[in-house]
């Protein structure tokens, strides 16, 4: 779309983006209006953004009423009646549900133990290789895995543990029962953030080593002269200058602790391996979208959202109290 | 590297740091190498589990077989029109919100802000999500992959650090000469811009070009399908066969040397750009992790 377009829609609609609420006061008012007249044309460059982020993330928010009110398919878009908590009690005292809420626990715990930590080990180990085109070459090699489709992360996956994948082979060469992962629930966990590792921990080093190279060298020189060696130095000096930055992974990664890869576990599980791959999401897709239980369904992702959002604001305010790094 | 770091239990460390990397980098290249080995061995070799970094048996037929599958083009040039479609819509949106955004004096710039980075913790979930884009009659069509995505608040924030960041000194001198706001961000600011927009132009094709989800759930003709789902399919019905037992021990063979060369030629285009593109995906991140 051309600017001349945005131009068009926006000068219809430019005072959208805020009703003035000071309107009653004089001064605040005829704030505004000197706002307007003078930055319309900015306000109409946010016009079509505003619309993209009513219609694709408010709506299907609010969308969420139908978690209390009961849907048909085909039907209206917010449900026909209201049934209060009937949805939640459902799935309160639906077994699966405690399990899939376990399973969502125990995931998304392993992977923030291992997909938080590894990337802070690995860029300090990068940062240590002195040879300039060697690292570039080491950071070229970690960052790949990260811009494959996670569909063909999960067909690698799939080859590489199948029957007659090299892990199996290996198995069979010293002499041990071959295993069949992919079906066998007790690797599931292993396989998920095995693969989570693969995947991310090499993207996950660019932010460190941005924040390594802003640290001032007098530091380490300091810190010479004050006779600490290597280890003393990564420990008074490094790890406290790339702090805040792992502080703000940190609140991130639990902010999507509840939203564990939904797509990857998807690809990944079977029927076979339910008893721990089942995640709240997956259990979502296939009791609205498989079973077209769409208020239950709704309720159980609401749920989840809920406590996705909790986490986060209480790890910031904790973060905030006690290291003072925060996200706002 | 002065000799006072030259002490023996730092030379320890540099010896055991090289092997650690060393590991590092053959574990995350070995599944590249082991599928591409796949892709060019025979069913027979395949099967015995003998195929690790040489492909054995070679042979081509696999990849003539997948080649001749017309729904295979097809779907890989819908990914193709996706990507293309969808990243031209993003960058539209994105950079002319971020712009946005990046003025400071701008009355309600933090409510402009809050409205975006609120959908970072919170959302609507997939439910509702999908009862929304079905309503708007969006299934069957590219808009339920573009529109929905059209953008990262990610991105819009890496764009409006960068915005910030540019000298304010010019776009006032330019509004001094004549020039409306929108001639300032089309003939000052996004010249000034190229890094940050070949940037996000990668970061949005190769996050489209990579989905699936999208399409998967909003719709049903496989001629629409990009060729991730053509792959995801492949996968989730080996996975199927492979659960009969040994009675389809055979399809699921096929199967899987079919799932390896698709997997190549899906993944070809990636590693082929990769080592050209790198450089700004990290430059990108860095602008703005620095920014902080």
């Amino acid at each position: 779309m051309s600017t001349s377009e945005t131009l068009t829609v926006g000068t219809a609609r430019e005072p959208e983006p805020e009703p003035a609420p000071k309107s009653h006061r004089r001064k605040g008012g005829s704030s505004w209006g000197r706002a307007l007249r003078r930055d319309w044309q900015l306000y109409s460059l946010a016009v079509l953004p505003l619309l993209f982020f009513l219609i694709f993330r408010y709506a299907p928010m609010i969308g969420n009423v139908i978690a209390f009110r009961k849907f048909e398919p085909g039907g209206n878009l917010f449900g026909e009646e209201w049934v209060g908590l009937r949805y939640v009690k459902l799935f309160l005292n639906d077994p699966t549900f405690w399990n899939v809420f376990t399973n969502t626990l125990i995931l998304g715990g392993l992977t923030l133990l291992f997909c938080f930590p590894l990337p802070i080990v690995l860029a300090l180990l990068l940062n240590e290789v002195r040879r300039r085109a060697l690292q570039r070459f080491l950071q070229s090699v970690t960052y790949l895995p990260h811009f494959l489709s996670i569909v063909i992360v999960a067909g690698l996956v799939m080859q590489i543990t199948s029957i007659d994948g090299p892990i199996n082979a290996f198995l069979g060469y010293i002499g041990s029962e071959k295993i069949s992962f992919i079906q066998d629930p007790d690797w599931f966990r292993t396989i998920y953030v095995g693969s989570e590792v693969w995947q991310t921990v090499g993207w996950g080093t660019i932010l460190y080593l941005a924040a390594l190279t802003t640290i001032d060298d007098q530091l380490y020189e300091a810190a010479r002269m004050d006779g600490a060696g290597r280890w003393r130095q990564i420990w008074h000096v490094t790890l406290p200058g790339i702090r805040p930055t792992a502080v703000t992974l940190l609140i991130l990664n639990i902010g999507t602790f509840m939203a564990v890869g939904f797509e990857k576990v998807f690809l990944l599980y079977n029927p076979l391996t339910y008893p721990t791959a089942d995640v709240i999401s997956t259990y979502v897709y296939r009791m609205g979208l498989e079973a077209s239980n769409f208020s239950y369904a709704a309720a159980i992702g609401l749920f989840e959202a809920l406590v996705g959002l909790v986490l986060i604001l209480s790890a910031n305010v904790i973060s905030r109290r006690t290291v003072g790094t925060s996200l706002w | 590297m002065t000799t006072h770091d030259m002490t023996r239990g730092y030379r320890v460390f540099q010896w055991f740091n090289g092997i650690v990397l060393t590991l590092v980098v053959v574990v995350t290249l070995y599944p590249f190498v082991n599928i591409l080995a796949r892709s060019f061995s025979s069913q027979t070799a395949i099967s015995a589990g003998e195929v690790n970094l040489i492909p054995k048996g070679f042979n081509l037929t696999t990849y003539q077989i997948v080649a001749s599958d017309p729904i295979f083009w097809t779907n890989y040039r819908n990914t193709v029109i996706y990507t293309v479609v969808a990243t031209i819509i993003a960058m539209v949106m994105t950079t002319s919100y971020a712009y946005v955004l990046s003025k400071k004096h701008l009355k309600g710039r933090k409510f402009l802000v809050g409205v975006a980075v609120f959908t970072m913790f919170f959302s609507g979930g997939l439910i509702p999500n999908y009862v929304l884009i079905t309503s708007l009659g969006m299934k069957n069509s590219i808009w339920a992959i573009v529109l929905p995505n059209a953008i990262s608040v990610f991105n819009l924030l890496v764009m409006k650090a960068f915005f910030e960041s540019l000298p304010q000194d010019l776009e006032e001198a330019a509004a001094i000469d004549g020039l409306n706001t929108y001639g300032i961000l089309w003939r000052i600011v996004l010249p000034l811009s190229k890094a940050v927009i070949a940037t996000m132009i990668l970061f949005y094709a190769v996050s489209f070009w990579n989905s699936w989800f999208g399409a998967f759930l909003y719709m049903d003709r496989s001629d629409l399908f990009p060729v991730t789902v053509y792959l995801r399919n492949l996968i989730a019905g080996a996975t199927g066969a492979d659960s009969y037992g040994a009675a389809a021990a055979e399809v699921t063979q096929i199967g899987a040397n079919i799932q390896s060369v698709t997997i190549v030629l899906t993944v070809l285009p990636i590693l082929v750009v990769y080592p050209f593109v790198q450089r700004f995906f990290v430059s990108g991140v860095m602008l703005g992790a620095v920014k902080g």
